[in-house]
């Protein structure tokens, strides 16, 4: 059953992926086709995943990958909230071929098979990991927001005269989104890393340099709030911080399966 | 059959004082269209800037192609002999292609541009159109729907003024909430004021070094005329600027910007110049959070978008052709038309005799009854005739078309199409 709704999950993202860079060539009908690829895509793996909660009885991130699986899924689900207004379809470029990307490792490392059982109580991975990904799937629609941000600040700077062939989103609206992403998805990843830190307190675990990055990646996007609304930076400058902590949360989930699944 | 006839002259061959001398207005197009209806004919007559077309519907086509000519000739006030090389003459469907085409831009001197659409729903509401040319209208009036719908034909800025407030749109997007400051109260700079305030942008400010015409432009967007030297004070409280003035050196100076950037707590500040000479420092663009477009950027955006709408004509074009085919189905349809509305009128007729004279023999039927044995023989009726209808309507498309319709009414002992009926057969 799995392997049924896998495939053309992964098939619909891809063709998303492709058809978002076929739209910045010629927009219109590529980027309908590729807004109808990521919500069938999105709706095979939700079959999927509840697909997979079913046949194990418990939530189907208990490895690496299915975190990885749930993490895909969290992201094109943000992604959809403003993938389907065509002025920000474009987003979808910086989302799509990094979901297909992911997804298609969740499935390599066994994310996509049925639950496995883990050294983790059910109650702790549901939570921990869920706000966690949740946080971090926000965070990477921030960071792809930032980076549509600084190509359309560059072509503006550069007066690219295809500017207008290829409409992205106004850099305010970007500059402006972006913001608020880190500031809803930001709360999520401080509950999670709070309930991983009291389990490790209780258990009486050591941090590892994982933690370390992660707390990195919670207090650099706490600068870019504090940047952003405290002191009214705008522009540029910000979208590269947020850019910025984007690699830490890359660095985080591919240092998972060395430190936390091993 | 009646037929369609294109009589007109556009910029494709017609020289300006030629364009002008036969232009109308619509009103004038409208009572032009009237006089033609009165001799016979349907017809619409399309006047633009750009073109001056008469489209009849007339039984004879050579007759009015000729009564087109004359009445063209006559509104240049010109011989027939000096406008005829100057006019194409078009038929059936290679004039309702071409009129597909003109409502979806494809005719027009920039591709793709909307107001064309209208003059054409004008020009139909102002004319004398019959069943033929209500047709026509309507169909273009789709195909140039159609065509900036399915294409991105009309949807990238044509003009210099047009493409500085989509620019201003990338940075800011609803300009409602943006302000403009106006240097030098010119021509060119109202163009792109205009185009800004027309996108929901306020005109701030207006600075000139002509005062009075600076608060006549200010008064006309509802803005405040300033001093052009003092344009330090105001840049901090604008979003965008557009300088078009006739100095002869840096009217904008990058200090004052960067000065002004500093106290706009990140917002951008977007700058036009469309003076040549350049009003502002160019240095201005490399300042963080500025944006500087001079008149050379400015014409490569629209040269770009313009290159991308004549890509997309070629798409446009195939459905202008594709529209252009059927309405010619329709067309040829007609020819039938009134053979299979006779065939089915004596079906009917032969129906309701029958009826009639088995009335007694019904009579002992209950109302439910009756309607049954209507019911079943109209559906019998409808089913003799729907291979034949169906045949028609397809030959109708072909040359046979019409041979078809004879066929039927010899066969049928049908009246001709002026509607009277065959005779009944008696049994």
């Amino acid at each position: 059953m799995v392997e049924l709704l896998f495939w053309p999950a992964l098939v619909a993202y891809g063709e998303a992926a492709v058809a978002f860079a076929g739209a910045t060539r010629r927009p219109g009908r590529a980027g309908r086709l590729a807004t109808w690829g990521v919500r069938f895509g999105w709706l095979a793996q939700t079959g999927l995943l509840i697909a997979q909660a079913a046949g194990a009885g418990r939530s189907p991130w208990t490895t690496w990958a299915g975190s990885l699986n749930l993490f895909v899924w969290l992201v094109v689900s943000a992604y959809l909230f403003w993938g389907c207004r065509s002025r920000f379809r474009l987003l979808g470029l910086a989302v799509m071929p990094l979901a297909a990307i992911l997804f298609l490792l969740a499935y390599a490392g066994g994310g996509t098979d049925e639950a496995a059982g883990s050294r983790y109580s059910s109650l702790f991975l549901a939570v921990h990991v869920g706000l966690v990904s949740v946080g971090f799937a926000g965070l990477t629609l921030a960071a792809a927001l930032a980076g549509l941000y600084l190509w359309q600040e560059r072509r503006l700077k550069r007066h690219e005269s295809a500017i207008l062939r290829v409409p992205l989103p106004p850099l305010l609206t970007l500059d402006e989104l972006t913001a608020r992403t880190i500031a809803v998805s930001l709360p999520a990843l401080t509950l999670g890393i709070a309930v991983g830190l009291i389990r490790l307190a209780r258990d009486g675990g050591s941090p590892d340099a994982l933690m370390a990055v992660t707390l990195a990646a919670w207090g650099l996007y706490g600068a870019f709030l504090v940047l952003r609304f405290g002191l009214g930076w705008r522009g540029r400058r910000v979208a590269y911080v947020a850019v910025a902590g984007f690699v830490l949360v890359l660095a985080v989930h591919f240092g998972l399966p060395l430190t936390h699944f091993s | 059959m009646t037929s369609l006839v294109l009589i007109g002259t556009s910029y494709r061959i017609a020289p300006v004082e030629l364009r002008e001398k036969m232009a109308v207005t619509e009103e004038r197009a409208g009572e032009l269209a009237r006089v033609l209806a009165a001799d016979g004919y349907e017809a619409v007559c399309l006047s633009t800037c750009n073109r001056t077309e008469l489209y009849l519907a007339a039984e004879d086509p050579a007759v009015a192609e000729r009564t087109g000519v004359a009445l063209l000739a006559g509104i240049a006030g010109l011989d027939t002999d000096e406008v005829l090389p100057r006019l194409y003459r078009l038929h059936d469907e290679a004039a309702a292609l071409h009129l597909f085409r003109v409502a979806a831009g494809l005719d027009s001197l920039v591709p793709g541009e909307a107001e064309i659409l209208g003059q054409v729903r004008g020009a139909a509401e102002q004319g004398a159109p019959g069943r033929l040319l209500d047709r026509l209208f309507s169909q273009a009036l789709h195909a140039g729907r159609k065509a900036r719908a399915e294409t991105a034909i009309g949807e990238s800025p044509a003009s210099v003024s047009s493409a500085a407030a989509a620019l201003a749109e990338q940075v800011f997007g609803d300009l409602c909430s943006s302000s403009v400051l106006l240097v030098g109260a010119g021509k060119v700079g109202e163009l792109a004021a205009r185009s800004l305030a027309a996108r929901g942008a306020r005109i701030a400010f207006v600075a000139g070094r002509r005062r009075e015409r600076a608060e006549e432009v200010a008064r006309e967007f509802r803005g405040r005329a300033v001093a052009i030297d003092g344009l330090a004070e105001v840049l901090s409280q604008v979003d965008v600027v557009v300088s078009s003035t006739s100095a002869p050196g840096t009217v904008v100076r990058s200090q004052d910007v960067a000065q002004a950037v500093g106290g706009r707590r990140g917002r951008p500040l977007f700058l036009i110049d469309l003076a040549v000479p350049r009003d502002v420092d160019s240095v201005v663009n490399e300042i963080d959070g500025c944006y500087l477009y001079d008149i050379d950027d400015l014409e490569a955006v629209v040269a770009e978008t313009l290159a991308g709408r004549r890509r997309e004509a070629e798409r446009a074009e195939e459905i202008a052709s594709e529209e252009a085919e059927r309405f010619c189905a329709w067309h040829a349809s007609l020819d039938v038309v009134p053979a299979i509305a006779s065939l089915r009128a004596w079906a009917e007729e032969v129906r309701a005799a029958e009826l009639a004279k088995a009335d007694g023999r019904l009579a002992r039927l209950s109302d439910g009854e009756r309607r049954v044995v209507e019911t079943v023989t109209a559906a019998i009726v409808n089913k003799l005739l729907h291979p034949p209808t169906v045949r028609l309507k397809e030959a109708a498309v072909t040359a046979d078309g019409s041979s078809y319709a004879d066929a039927v009414r010899d066969l049928f002992g049908l009246g001709d199409d002026d509607g009277s009926q065959g005779r009944i057969p008696r049994q």
